[in-house]
């Protein structure tokens, strides 16, 4: 029994697979963070006088506001001076449109990520943009998706091109003054996605959205903004992958959606940034508002997640079920290793009748992480007949790790039915002998304990993620049992 | 194939087997029988490597290897298959899923390559058939759910699939009404040749009764002190325990 426990506990070094880094010649500001600054990246991205006067709004905010503490997470005072917040890849363009302008040192980047340029490959099926440092770098099949309506590009390209509707829809689900990290990103967020899938379409691929942190000292602030009118349908997808350093780099995102009637979105992450070394030293700190309003009626907006990477994870994917009838959804697996701490959850709030929500969340801790579980159910006064139900379940590997679970429940109509259901397990001795004397060793037990227990979570993801998913916590847990 | 020799094992510094010797050829099906805490499922625990059991004297040998310096995934490639007494549940993992894995890790071992999709499917509905196990079991998670009788055919069945050289059924008869004990007993009954020796781990004589063992042995205070033919199963029925403890007792004082 004292081996098995010990094999479990004992932590053995995993290489982080994407944690090279790339050589290239980057355009960056100076460290640091002030007004000059944000005119600087307004300047650099040819902004219009309303965005550029939105940021410094934002900025002066920020300015007033502390780091929220209450979530169940240490790490020291982030010194917000000592950060880069530009910096991106020169290219002969400010912005490469094709693929052929694009630095080859990125290309092949890009091809050790595992991430085809390469429209040939359309098999696949998937649109991707991609995100390197602070800007976007390519996006593909741009064309197709056109003839349909659909607008599938990077943010900055939206704001020269689209302006009118950023314009209307920006900071309309996250404002600019929501939170701490929220302000920060509206002051200073470089790039990210924009998405348009017009009246009645179904977006026919799935669009994908590829973050890379490459620039040492420098910090991320994307920003993704998807809109889906009436009937429209789309499936979203995002991973996101750093280079192994020692110190701690911070990854400050916001993502808004916005559903109108009968409108569906899916919105998938599997997210891998640099969690740190066995000593928990390095890794990314990943702060991130995403928020999604059903604003018109039988809208559904559907968030899945798989949490593996990020020194420290502060995430909370939020639905506000403003519309009638609409559906929220909420899908999370976070696997913690190391030293890793995530405080991740949901919010749904329910305002419109018949409003429907779900959660399922599946916490897998091992090493000396901390995995904690933070959720708030919220039904107004005009929601008649909201529906919760939530399924919140913990897996312990070894004992010196520790999952927390923090359900939060308002309600203030007396129709409405709330459910939560919670477990906290830990993968029992008997399970791991049991599958040994099949044949399988200690690691491919708790892979196979492991995919077993996220399996509900996992059946949500696109098909052709969740197989790389499914690697992905494999490969994650590799060493966590010797 | 499988030689115990003066086997001696403790948990927690308890001293359970104290110098247990048997051996097994191939095809051959031992019972053991014995009173409680006499030592017959920590033999079983000792032979698939049960890491909180210590052997601290004697030597274990299977098919030529010396069995002891295996770890329990390796015996279990070698060929040992042990139906536990307490099948686990393992949520999210159909039994598909779960044997999938298992087989193909025993085919890489011995350098073969992964069962296709059809020949592994009618593998699986031969031997879900044998058993008289539902399929709609097999898609479901591994004995989650499952009855007590449902979770032994399970065992019975994964024994079917890995086809071993030596089976350890720890108690399988435990806990079985009548229908689901003929059904376990038919199905080790037709999986038993030449080449796969059995061990039988009983308090009962039912089971022997489908399964004809071809040697009794008698384990008490972590020793075989009494083997014999299938009608020692039968004599222990109907005397219990005690007659033997009396002939120990007398060849002590003799």
């Amino acid at each position: 029994m004292a081996d098995e426990m010990q094999l479990l506990e004992e932590r053995v070094n995993r290489e982080y697979e994407y944690g090279f880094s790339t050589d290239i010649e980057t355009d960056t500001a100076p460290k640091g963070l002030n007004e000059d600054i944000i005119r600087l990246i307004s300047r650099k991205k040819h902004e219009p006088e309303w965005l550029l006067e939105w940021r410094l709004k934002a900025f002066r905010h920020w300015e007033k506001m502390t780091m929220p503490k209450w979530a169940n997470l240490q790490y020291p005072e982030i010194n917000f001076q000592d950060i880069i917040y530009y910096a991106a890849p020169k290219t002969k363009k400010a912005k490469p449109g094709k693929l052929d302008e694009v630095d080859p040192e990125l290309l092949k980047t890009l091809d050790k990520l595992g991430i085809s340029l390469n429209e040939q490959k359309r098999l696949t099926g998937v649109a991707v943009d991609v995100v390197m440092d602070s800007v976007s770098v390519a996006t593909t099949f741009q064309e197709q998706l056109a003839e349909k309506g659909i607008i599938f590009c990077a943010i900055s390209e939206a704001v020269q091109k689209h302006p009118d509707l950023l314009r209307r829809y920006l900071g309309t689900v996250v404002p600019m003054t929501d939170n701490f990290f929220a302000a920060l990103n509206s002051a200073v967020f470089t790039d990210g996605s924009f998405c348009y899938i017009p009246k009645g379409v179904r977006c026919p691929m799935e669009l994908s959205t590829y973050f890379r942190i490459n620039k040492e000292n420098s910090g991320q602030f994307e920003r993704t903004l998807i809109i889906a009118e009436d009937g429209a349908y789309v499936s979203y997808l995002e991973g996101c992958t750093a280079p192994r350093r020692d110190e701690n780099q911070l990854h400050a995102a916001i993502v808004e959606i916005v559903a109108m009637g009968h409108a569906e979105v899916k919105y998938s992450t599997v997210q891998n940034w640099y969690p740190g070394d066995d000593a928990g030293k390095g890794g990314i700190y990943n702060f991130v508002t995403k928020r999604g309003i059903c604003k018109g009626n039988n809208s559904k907006i559907s968030w899945t997640q798989v949490e593996t990477g990020s020194a420290i994870t502060w995430k909370y994917p939020s639905v506000i079920l403003k519309g009638d009838n609409s559906i929220g959804e909420f899908y999370s697996v976070a696997l913690t290793t190391k030293f890793q701490q995530a405080d991740t959850g949901t919010k749904m709030h329910h305002i419109g009748k018949n409003t429907r929500s779900r959660i399922v969340s599946k916490g897998i801790s091992a090493g000396k992480s901390q995995n904690s579980y933070r959720g708030l159910v919220k039904v107004a006064k005009t929601a008649e007949n909201a529906r919760n139900f939530s399924q919140c379940d913990s897996l312990l590997l070894g004992d010196k790790c520790g999952a927390h679970t923090f359900p939060y429940i308002e309600s203030k109509n007396n129709t409405a039915v709330v459910e939560h259901e919670a477990t906290t397990s830990k993968i029992g001795e008997d399970q791991l002998f049991y599958c040994e004397q099949r044949g399988l060793d200690a690691e491919k037990a708790v892979a196979l304990i492991v995919t077993g227990f996220a399996k509900e979570v996992m059946n949500n993801l696109p098909m052709e993620f969740a197989v790389e998913a499914q690697k992905l916590l494999a490969v994650s847990l590799e060493g966590s049992v010797g | 194939m499988l030689s115990i020799k003066n086997i001696h094992a403790s948990i927690d510094g308890k001293q359970i087997l104290k110098g247990l010797n048997l051996e097994i050829k191939p095809g051959e099906v031992h019972a053991i029988m014995g009173p409680n805490g006499s030592g017959k499922s920590t033999l079983a625990s000792v032979l698939a490597g049960r890491e909180e059991y210590e052997v601290t004297e004697g030597s274990v040998e299977f098919e030529g290897k010396n069995l002891l310096e295996l770890s329990p995934e390796e015996r279990a490639k070698e060929g040992l298959f042990l139906a536990f007494q307490y099948p686990v549940e393992i949520p999210g993992v159909s039994t598909t899923n779960f044997i999938k894995a298992a087989l193909n890790e025993k085919r890489k071992y011995q350098g073969l390559e992964p069962l296709d999709a059809a020949s592994f499917l009618k593998l699986l509905r031969e031997k879900a058939a044998l058993l008289e196990l539902d399929k709609s079991l097999l898609s479901r998670s591994l004995n989650e759910g499952f009855s007590g009788g449902e979770k032994k055919r399970n065992e019975i069945f994964q024994m079917a699939v890995l086809d071993p050289k030596l089976t350890i059924l720890d108690e399988t008869d435990s806990g079985l009404d009548i229908d689901a004990l003929r059904i376990v007993a038919k199905g080790v009954n037709t999986l038993h040749n030449a080449d796969h020796s059995i061990i039988v781990i009983t308090h009962y004589q039912r089971l022997l009764n489908y399964l004809q063992p071809d040697f009794v042995h008698v384990l008490m205070n972590g020793r075989i002190v009494k083997s014999g033919g299938k009608e020692l199963a039968l004599e222990l029925e109907e005397k219990g325990y005690d007659f033997i403890k009396e002939e120990l007792q007398e060849s002590l004082t003799a």
